[in-house]
């Protein structure tokens, strides 16, 4: 299957934030692909306040099944978000379950005045009413695929997709 | 199939009674997870929903204020329901026995026990006792064990040190009563520190100790050189019985760690106490107050590796 370059699906959602950005805008990044993403549209936009990053294990509805991720990463959240226009960042929205929990995950740091959320790629599927304002693609995909963003050691971003692995593994 | 009781058969954390025989895949894991924990303690809502409607029963059948303190609340910042059962007070008075205190109490939905008791191997037997999905935490039983706190000084070491692999830690005190400094002897060699030694009197040091790869040291000049890390330990007024020295003042000139005893060590050496301190007896309040203490620190982390065993321990099996 040919799946789309992600250098070019940052460049279309890099040029669609543009101008909806200010001096007030702050990202958060979703570990793991979300925070390499953040961190380039951070640079790429000028954006002044310092860059969020956030890992939602500790929110995620499905610790009682599948428990915690064995590479937690602590949240940072570097900026007061009492007030704050936040802009989420993930690289593949699917479910909404992972943006559920990192609303939920903010609103323990305060009050934001608004969130938005940017993804890389909206794959369909969604089991929550949860919608991306900027999106860099769109690609449908069966239940079982499973799209991951990698990058490479000179920082290059890429798509690769994966048969999930069947439950017991 | 392995006979570790605190495992499972897919190798994972089921209930956590000693240090000895984990593997270090694990203990690193604990102490990962306990690093971001402790972003968690340090905003404003320090709370997370991970265990949200988990029924935890602090059984602490020996007193303690600390250690269950800091377990109610890690237990708290996990959003779990927390029971505090003093049963030195309670049941056993009344002749019930301890598995039947147990069973009571899975009766009642319990998801987790953490017990302290006076006699070694206990919370090991209630481990053995409970069904599957109820997961067992030791808080010290008798002079066994006590994981969790050895686990908290070695988050502390690694804070600061930041590797296990090139230091010299001495164990100082009373170590034939503690069960930290078994669980901490444990913890160190697994973790790959290379020199583990342990300071005290003949009289406060159990027989053979050596076999755990230790190496003893009867006095402090000796034994603090070129020390990166100092685990103080507590001088146990209640488990003495008088017999094993002639007096607390001849202990402190002899074992206290006072700035000048200090001094022999690494110039960047950190100095760990389990608390509560007996100040004046095993640690001078210069030290217990100074730059190189790193007493506080040990309790704000210790709340996050109690959440981190915590939520390893309850997380749902594949």
């Amino acid at each position: 299957m040919h799946l789309p370059d992600a250098e070019q699906l940052l460049a279309d959602l890099t040029g669609k934030m543009r101008p909806e950005v200010s001096g007030n805008t702050a990202l958060v990044g979703i570990y793991t692909g979300g925070v390499w993403l953040a961190e380039r549209l951070h640079r790429d936009l000028g954006l002044t306040l310092p860059l969020g990053t956030l890992d939602v294990s500790f929110y995620r509805d499905d610790f009682g099944q599948i428990g915690l991720h064995p590479q937690v990463k602590p949240s940072d959240i570097p900026f007061e978000v009492e007030g704050s226009h936040i802009i989420l960042v993930d690289d593949v929205l699917y479910t909404g379950r992972t943006i559920r929990a990192a609303i939920n995950e903010l609103f323990d740091y305060g009050r934001p005045a608004s969130i938005r959320l940017a993804a890389l790629i909206d794959r369909g599927g969604r089991e929550m009413p949860i919608a991306a304002q900027y999106v860099g693609g769109m690609l449908a995909l069966p239940k079982h695929k499973m799209l991951a963003l990698e990058r490479s050691n000179d920082g290059k971003l890429s798509l690769s997709l994966y048969d999930k692995s069947p439950p017991g593994q | 199939m392995n006979n570790n009781p605190q495992l499972n058969k897919h190798g994972e954390l089921q209930h956590l009674l000693t240090t000895e025989g984990l593997p270090a895949s694990i203990l690193l894991n604990i102490l990962d997870t306990a690093k971001s924990f402790v972003g968690v303690t340090e905003r404003d809502i320090k709370k997370v929903p991970l265990l949200r409607g988990k029924s935890i029963f602090n059984l602490f059948f020996e007193p303690s204020t600390r250690t269950r303190t800091t377990f109610e609340i890690a237990a708290k910042r996990l959003s779990a329901d927390v029971v505090n059962l003093n049963i030195a007070v309670s049941s056993q008075s009344k002749g019930e026995t301890l598995l039947d205190t147990v069973d009571n109490l899975s009766a009642m939905h319990a998801d987790m026990f953490i017990v302290r008791h006076s006699q070694s191997g206990a919370a090991h037997l209630i481990a053995r006792h409970v069904r599957p999905e109820i997961h067992v935490i030791n808080a010290g039983d008798g002079r066994h064990a006590h994981p969790t706190q050895a686990l908290l000084d070695m988050f502390t070491i690694r804070h600061y040190k930041r590797d296990f692999h090139n230091l010299r830690v001495a164990i100082v005190g009373d170590i034939l009563h503690s069960r930290v400094a078994r669980s901490q002897i444990h913890a160190l060699t697994t973790l790959g520190v290379p020199e583990v030694r342990v300071i005290a009197p003949k009289t406060l040091l159990p027989t053979k100790v050596e076999r755990l790869g230790v190496h003893i040291y009867h006095d402090m000049a000796q034994g603090l050189k070129d020390v990166d890390v100092l685990l103080m330990l507590r001088l146990q007024n209640e488990r003495m019985l008088g017999a094993s020295l002639p007096s607390a003042e001849e202990y402190f000139k002899y074992y206290g760690l006072t700035q000048e005893k200090l001094a022999l060590a690494k110039h960047d050496a950190i100095v760990l106490h389990p608390g509560p301190m007996n100040r004046g007896i095993e640690i001078d309040s210069a030290v217990a107050d100074g730059k190189q203490s790193v007493i506080l620190p040990q309790v704000t982390f210790g709340i996050a590796v109690r959440m981190a065993v915590m939520s390893m321990l309850m997380e749902g099996k594949k």
